[in-house]
């Protein structure tokens, strides 16, 4: 189910806000409302944790993650890496990195198997991310761009691209990440994607500009429709009550 | 480069994307929506202008770009569109592609003209879009024609054009100047005057630019003139009469001249005597005994100021009854014509059987004279001058006799009646009623201009002569005809329209 919605009347919500299949985070806005919508989309499914990283609210383009991990800058201060580790499940290892690329949101495109990275990341973070998120990296670029995190969406069911992607880069991306990839725009023709939206397997927020067209073609592309999250996160849940015993 | 490489490069294909508005399939732009959508969406023409009021006189057909400036332009014309492009404001913010017109009924007093337009919308995306702005015409007379209306016959400036002689050749061949060079072009009317001709202009400008041309042609003395015809107190506008009055020089071609003391010691004590050969914005002075030749500036001449001795109607003519050219001889060629010193014995055609009046004088036509020939020439003999400068010479001794020119009588005399090969064009004048004009004077003045223009091949340079319809090319033996005569060549054929016989060109014939 794809929600439309605005953080302090900025449509990029992709910005402000990060969406995985284990947790949520979500930027210390001024008013209450953003935070809201997610905990009444997501609360009895997945947390969602209010943070900042490195002082900022940029969240969503700071940090790459998944299910299995989530990679934060070198920015980011010892109190708010704490906090991530208090809130997130123990299953989620959370990781500071060093890295010159510290914005790693735009850098890294991740779903729970394989992830896209900039090309000019450092060795050891690309082994990082193959070790920490447990994906299989390829340095790639969309349509051109080098900041694979920000022009493409990707969750395990399918990926929104740059609208300007040829249709050989489609064929390649589709076959390295093997799911269906769509050209495609947000925020009434924004070609900016994953700053316009944030997705996981079965629910997706969107900027309030996104037109019913595009909102139409993410429900169809990230099969939104018919997902329901009660059988995607089953397995967690059972790891989550364990721990609280 | 690439192949060289050995790179591989995939052909890119666009893929499409749907738009984001109306879910159409479309190559995606820069806005990612379609054109329509884009259209619907933004609207580049909004703010321009749709509708202009435009003034226009249907006098003349100009159109009034304010605040005063009238322009011509036809209708539907090139120069109409970019008069009416130039109307529209705010058209520098955006950037025009194309205009054209609209056909409209000519006389609906709308235009309409098609604009397209390019203006960069949202992220970059150039959206072009095609608009009619309408124009609807207002009749409103220029100032000119109004003027024109209220008063046909208001001039602004008149040049007074004055030579005072008795005969009228000086005028007939300006007039064919002035029609060569179409220096009358912008006057408004032309009198003919005693002595002279009056030219009045509606522009000061037009005036000073005619005074200029004839200054350039023959030797003038000239002073303006204003009168104030209105005033307006409150923008200290004064609008103005102009007058400009030109003096020519007195000294006509072939003419005697006693030139006065000073002048001739100045110009290196050329004889007193002196022929006047040539008249154009300066005088050209030859000494007939001598050959010795000078000019005379407009200026110089005016300081003197003198008058001719004798002037061509007071020539007489000779019979050549010997020439002896002496040796060595004395030639010389001035001005690109030849002349030479020889002695001459002549004697009038009066005198000529009757007594033996004979006359053995110095003459500078040994080259055209021949015993038994025609000549023209002043008889000093017999005049009676009343020259204040002639005096003033003392111990100065007189020639008898002063040869001008040829005569070609004879040949003459077998061609009377019969039509010349050319004929001339005339300006249209305004003959003054107060004037008192001799019908007599003035066919015989002509008719001498017409033999001067025949006889001079140099004096037929600046003019333009037409080719006579009437003229029947007659089989005559008569070499004279051919040498005085304008060869057919130097005629210019008038192309005459079936249609109108008044309209004619001249297509240049001129070798």
């Amino acid at each position: 189910m794809a929600t439309r919605l605005q953080f302090e009347n900025n449509c990029e919500v992709g910005v402000f806000s990060k969406l995985t299949n284990a947790y949520c985070l979500v930027a210390i806005g001024g008013s209450e409302s953003f935070y809201s919508i997610f905990e009444t989309e997501l609360a009895d499914v997945i947390p969602v944790v209010k943070t900042s990283i490195g002082g900022t609210r940029i969240i969503g383009r700071l940090c790459a993650g998944n299910k299995n991990g989530l990679l934060v800058p070198h920015t980011t201060t010892d109190q708010e890496l704490q906090h991530l580790r208090n809130s997130l499940p123990d299953s989620v290892v959370v990781q500071r990195i060093e890295e010159r690329l510290s914005a790693l949101g735009n850098c890294i495109a991740c779903n729970d198997h394989v992830a896209l990275a900039h090309t000019d990341l450092d060795r050891e973070t690309e082994e990082l991310i193959a070790d920490v998120l447990g994906v299989e990296v390829f340095r790639q670029t969309i349509a051109g761009n080098i900041l694979v995190g920000s022009y493409c969406a990707l969750t395990n069911r399918g990926g929104l691209v740059h609208p300007h992607t040829s249709i050989e880069d489609l064929d390649e991306l589709s076959t390295l990440l093997q799911v269906p990839l769509v050209a495609g725009t947000v925020n009434r023709g924004s070609e900016v994607i994953a700053a316009g939206m944030t997705v996981n397997d079965w629910t997706a927020f969107c900027g309030s500009d996104t037109t019913a067209t595009e909102l139409s073609v993410i429900e169809s592309v990230f099969k939104l429709r018919e997902a329901q999250p009660s059988a995607i996160v089953d397995k967690m849940r059972k790891s989550l009550i364990d721990s609280y015993v | 480069m690439d192949e060289d490489k050995g790179m591989f490069n995939v052909q890119q294909t666009i893929g499409t994307v749907l738009c984001c508005r109306c879910g159409i399939r479309m190559q995606p732009n820069a806005a990612n929506m379609c054109v329509r959508c884009l259209r619907s969406e933004v609207d580049i023409t909004e703010g321009l202008q749709k509708h202009v009021v435009i003034s226009h006189c249907p006098e003349c057909d100009c159109y009034l770009q304010p605040p005063k400036t009238w322009l011509k332009a036809q209708w539907e014309s090139k120069e109409l569109l970019t008069f009416c492009v130039k109307r529209l404001k705010n058209l520098n913010k955006v950037r025009l592609i194309h205009a054209e017109f609209v056909w409209t009924e000519p006389h609906s007093k709308r235009i309409k003209v098609r604009v397209t337009i390019q203006k960069e919308v949202l992220n970059g995306a150039v959206l072009e879009q095609a608009y009619v702005v309408e124009y609807v015409q207002q009749d409103h007379m220029c100032e000119s024609c109004s003027r024109v209306a209220a008063n046909p016959d208001q001039w602004v400036a008149s040049v007074q054009l004055r030579q005072h002689v008795s005969h009228r050749r000086t005028f007939f061949y300006l007039e064919q100047l002035i029609l060569k060079h179409d220096a009358a072009v912008k006057a408004i009317k032309i009198k003919q005057m005693d002595q002279g001709i009056d030219f009045f202009f509606g522009n000061r400008s037009h005036a000073v630019k005619f005074l200029e041309f004839l200054g350039s042609v023959v030797p003038t003395k000239s002073r303006d003139d204003k009168q104030l015809v209105s005033h307006d107190v409150k923008s200290s506008n004064y609008n103005y009469k102009y007058t400009f009055s030109v003096q020519i020089s007195p000294v006509c071609r072939e003419d005697l001249i006693c030139l006065p003391q000073r002048l001739s010691s100045s110009l290196g004590n050329i004889g007193p005597l002196v022929v006047c050969t040539k008249v154009t914005n300066s005088i050209a002075l030859l000494d007939p005994f001598t050959l010795r030749h000078c000019h005379l500036d407009s200026d110089q001449y005016w300081r003197h100021g003198f008058k001719s001795l004798l002037t061509s109607r007071q020539l007489v003519e000779y019979i050549v009854l010997d020439i002896e050219i002496p040796s060595p001889p004395m030639e010389a060629k001035i001005g690109g014509v030849r002349y030479l010193l020889a002695d001459a014995q002549v004697a009038r055609v009066s005198d000529f059987g009757r007594n033996d009046n004979i006359f053995f004088v110095r003459t500078h036509l040994g080259h055209l004279l021949n015993p038994g020939d025609h000549a023209l020439g002043y008889d000093l003999y017999a005049a009676n001058s009343n020259d204040s400068e002639l005096e003033k010479y003392k111990n100065l001794v007189l020639p008898e006799v002063v040869l001008i020119k040829k005569s070609y009588e004879e040949a003459r005399l077998r061609k009377r009646g019969k039509p010349r090969k050319y004929k001339l064009k005339h300006l249209e004048m305004e003959v003054d009623d107060r004037a008192r004009v001799d019908e007599e004077k003035e066919r015989s003045d002509y008719e001498q201009f017409q033999r001067d223009i025949e006889e001079n091949p140099e004096l037929r340079f600046n003019l333009s002569l037409y080719r006579n319809k009437e003229y029947q090319e007659e089989s005559e033996a008569g070499s004279m005809a051919d040498d005085a005569a304008a060869p057919l060549e130097e005629l210019l054929a008038d192309l005459v329209l079936l249609d109108e016989s008044d309209e004619e060109e001249d297509e240049g014939m001129r070798e």
